[in-house]
């Protein structure tokens, strides 16, 4: 099972590679990464998605509390959660395409963000599967790029990962 | 800031705060730290600090002749005495020698601080002479390290860098100092922190008391029960609340191979060590048993054999410090995550609240009087030597009665270290140093090393093999230097014995690579780096030059005793069975 995992980590030097190398050293796989400080610039957040049985996901958040720099660890898909990610994609868009492709934007509430003769750039946010089902609509185009941000998630009601 | 925090500041600022210089500060922070012993080699990157250290009286340089050795010795004097070993070396080569000691310390949770310089700043990450990026390099075998940026960091790194190597599951800490930070001409204000507090790191503590109440409930209703103990004991100082508790049961005790001397070797209770070559007894027992009581050990393979086969009747309690390894590879039933030691002090006194004494005796006694019977049908036994030849276990057995019991004893690894786990008997938690996790060759002499320097009084024997022996034997140079007149019992096969014993068992007797053709005299080497050296073939002499390398109490002798070639280790559990599958002599098993 898929799993959004959110960790509260010092803003220190090395603590990311720290918590990457966790992952490769035992073996777990990391589907998705983002890391950002947060509003307090001592605190960094890092979200990732993994897959896992209970057993591994259990002994992912143990290991991941192991480490010294990391403050807290949640993980998000054990309750009702919101997730997001960003994705930006460039495309080929001339001729007719070009309104085929602003339609489909639409429809999956996307933005334009930058237009050329024979281009466009989309902005799109929301869960991975409606970023996969944006990408899956546009198929018949020439999709020149696609840069994403990775998940990012929060606890739905008046949870908090803070410290 | 709460009071005490005020009255630290108030108490602090009145001191007068001296300037020191980042090397000078380390070496002070060091003696402040109460460090007695700095284990290491010199190099460019770390010239101010041993300028600083040249210059001062209170910490004292040992230097050996591999840093590797340097890794091995502080992890003996940690092993051997509890406290925090410390390492000193250069960038580079230095540092990267020192990757297998820190390994081998990780594996078994020692404390350990390893200093290593580190080019200057400004040059690193552009291919300097002498650079690697050690905190890269020990990122996966380190419970932390710390890069310092600024000399005014020095005091509270090392501070924070103690705290964490000995705190909770001990591990070792790396500090990787940069020259620049150490450079003599630049001073700042030195202060000792009194303590540390990390948001990010608090060690477990003493044990949720529901948990334990429900331990013992399952405890005083088991018919069939065994503990089995391992280093977590002996690291957490917790020997004699493991032994009165066994007691007050009756229930037997099998020790993992990190865990031998936590519970007496010689008590009756004791049913020997467990594993893949445990005593056919404890496997028996642990196989049989309806609850098993883990207390300080981590289930590893070398124990299990087959999780999926393993111990099925068994209810698990698992008493460990570090919740991961809690249901890592075998889920527990009842988890009690907490030091060993206060977990162990609640349980003897909820115990002893119910007024329990040996429960249940009848269907106890009908589990002892099963597990004498194992002990009848196996027990150790080897066949004898052929007349004229030496078995590497009566090697062992005749040390444990010419000291008494009563030596430390460190072993390397292979087929000497199972020998001379099963024939010695410890005692005392402490008594037996070896490298249990990672299984490194070579640590036998470094660490026989670092246990005499910690207790000059005890005799201190070194049971290794050929093998092993030359994988650090440049120390033996160190030895004379410091004048550490340990005994080196070298069970001289001719062969990598447990290489082939494998190779034996597993590929048809094909000895690819495990036989060692071209070996020193090891009597002319001992003697050529000044100390005595013993051949003994003639199995008559074996135990008086024994005892007369034991009087010499202040020469190294090097004992290289030559003994049958073709023996294996058994017990050896059958892999991929349960832990009551096992060869028990070449051509026999369970």
């Amino acid at each position: 099972m898929r799993h959004i995992i959110s960790v509260l980590v010092e803003n220190e030097a090395g603590a990311l590679s720290r918590l990457v190398g966790l992952f490769s050293q035992r073996n777990y796989n990391i589907e998705t990464l983002n890391v950002a400080p947060t509003e307090d610039v001592t605190l960094s957040r890092l979200t990732l998605t993994t897959y896992g049985d209970e057993h591994k996901i259990e002994q992912i958040t143990k290991q991941l509390n192991k480490l010294i720099e990391v403050v807290k660890v949640v993980d998000l898909s054990e309750g009702s959660h919101i997730e997001r990610e960003l994705m930006l994609i460039k495309l080929k868009a001339v001729g007719a395409a070009r309104a085929e492709i602003k339609r489909t934007a639409d429809i999956f509430r996307a933005q334009v963000v930058d237009v050329t003769a024979t281009t466009y750039t989309i902005q799109i946010a929301g869960a991975t599967d409606k970023l996969d089902g944006f990408i899956e609509a546009l198929s018949e185009n020439t999709i020149l790029e696609v840069v994403r941000s990775g998940v990012l998630g929060v606890a739905r009601g008046e949870k908090v990962l803070s410290i | 800031m709460d009071t005490s925090d005020k009255q630290t500041a108030s108490r602090s600022s009145d001191k007068k705060t001296e300037l020191l210089s980042g090397g000078d500060m380390l070496i002070r922070a060091l003696a402040d730290e109460g460090v007695e012993y700095v284990f290491g080699y010199p190099g460019g990157a770390v010239l101010h600090i041993y300028d600083a250290m040249f210059r001062q009286d209170k910490v004292q340089h040992i230097l050996v002749r591999h840093e590797q050795a340097a890794g091995h010795m502080a992890d003996a004097y940690s092993r051997s005495t509890g406290k925090t070993g410390v390492v000193l070396v250069t960038s580079g080569p230095g540092a990267t020698n020192t990757v297998t000691p820190i390994a081998t310390a990780y594996m078994d949770s020692i404390p350990m601080v390893v200093i290593s310089g580190q080019v200057p700043s400004h040059l690193i990450g552009e291919d300097a002479f002498q650079e690697t990026d050690m905190i890269g390099v020990s990122r996966p075998i380190v419970k932390h390290s710390f890069q310092v940026r600024h000399a005014s960091e020095i005091p509270g790194i090392v501070k924070k860098a103690f705290y964490i190597a000995a705190s909770g599951r001990p591990g070792p800490v790396v500090i990787d100092i940069p020259k620049n930070v150490t450079n003599p001409a630049e001073k700042f204000p030195y202060e000792y922190p009194e303590k540390v507090k990390m948001r990010s790191y608090l060690p477990p503590g003493r044990g949720h008391a529901g948990q334990i109440r429900k331990a013992i409930d399952e405890l005083l209703v088991a018919k069939r029960p065994v503990i089995y103990s391992g280093g977590g004991v002996v690291q957490g100082n917790a020997s004699h609340h493991l032994t009165e508790l066994a007691h007050l049961l009756n229930y037997p005790v099998t020790n993992t191979l990190m865990g031998l001397g936590a519970f007496p070797g010689t008590d009756p209770q004791f049913v020997g060590m467990l594993g893949m070559h445990g005593t056919y007894e404890a496997n028996m027992v642990m196989h049989h048993a309806d609850l098993i009581l883990c207390i300080g050990a981590r289930f590893d393979d070398r124990v299990t054999n087959n999780p999926a086969k393993f111990c099925p009747d068994a209810k698990i309690i698992h008493i460990d410090i570090d919740p991961a390894t809690i249901s890592k590879t075998i889920m527990a039933h009842i988890p009690i995550v907490g030091a060993v030691e206060p977990v162990l002090a609640e349980m003897l006194t909820q115990l002893k609240q119910l007024g329990v004494s040996k429960p249940n005796p009848t269907e106890i006694g009908n589990w002892w009087a099963q597990i004498n019977e194992w002990r009848k049908r196996h027990g150790l036994r080897y066949e004898p030597a052929a007349p004229g030849e030496m078995k590497p276990q009566q090697v062992v057995e005749a040390l444990y009665r010419v000291t008494d019991g009563k030596a430390i004893i460190t072993s390397d690894v292979g087929q000497h270290q199972m020998f001379a786990a099963l024939y010695y008997k410890y005692d005392e938690p402490r008594q037996w140093i070896n490298s249990g996790g990672l299984g490194t060759m070579g640590v036998g002499l470094p660490y026989a090393m670092g246990c005499k320097l910690a207790f000059p009084e005890r005799d201190v024997v070194c049971i290794t093999g050929e093998g092993s022996i030359q994988m650090n034997i440049q120390e033996l140079s160190t030895c004379l230097q410091y004048n550490l007149p340990v005994k080196i019992l070298c069970l001289n096969n001719r062969s990598l014995g447990m290489v082939k014993q494998w190779q034996d068992m597993q590929y048809e007797g094909r000895h690819s690579s495990s036989y060692m053709e071209s070996l020193p005299d090891f009597v002319k080497l001992v003697e050529a780096y000044g100390h005595i050296g013993m051949k003994i073939t003639d199995p008559s002499q074996l135990e008086s030059k024994l005892a007369e390398a034991m009087a010499m109490k202040d020469r190294l002798v090097y004992l290289d005793v030559y003994v049958d070639p073709k023996e294996h280790v058994y017990p050896m559990q059958i892999a991929q069975q349960s832990m009551r599958d096992m060869w028990l002599k070449k051509g026999e098993r369970t």
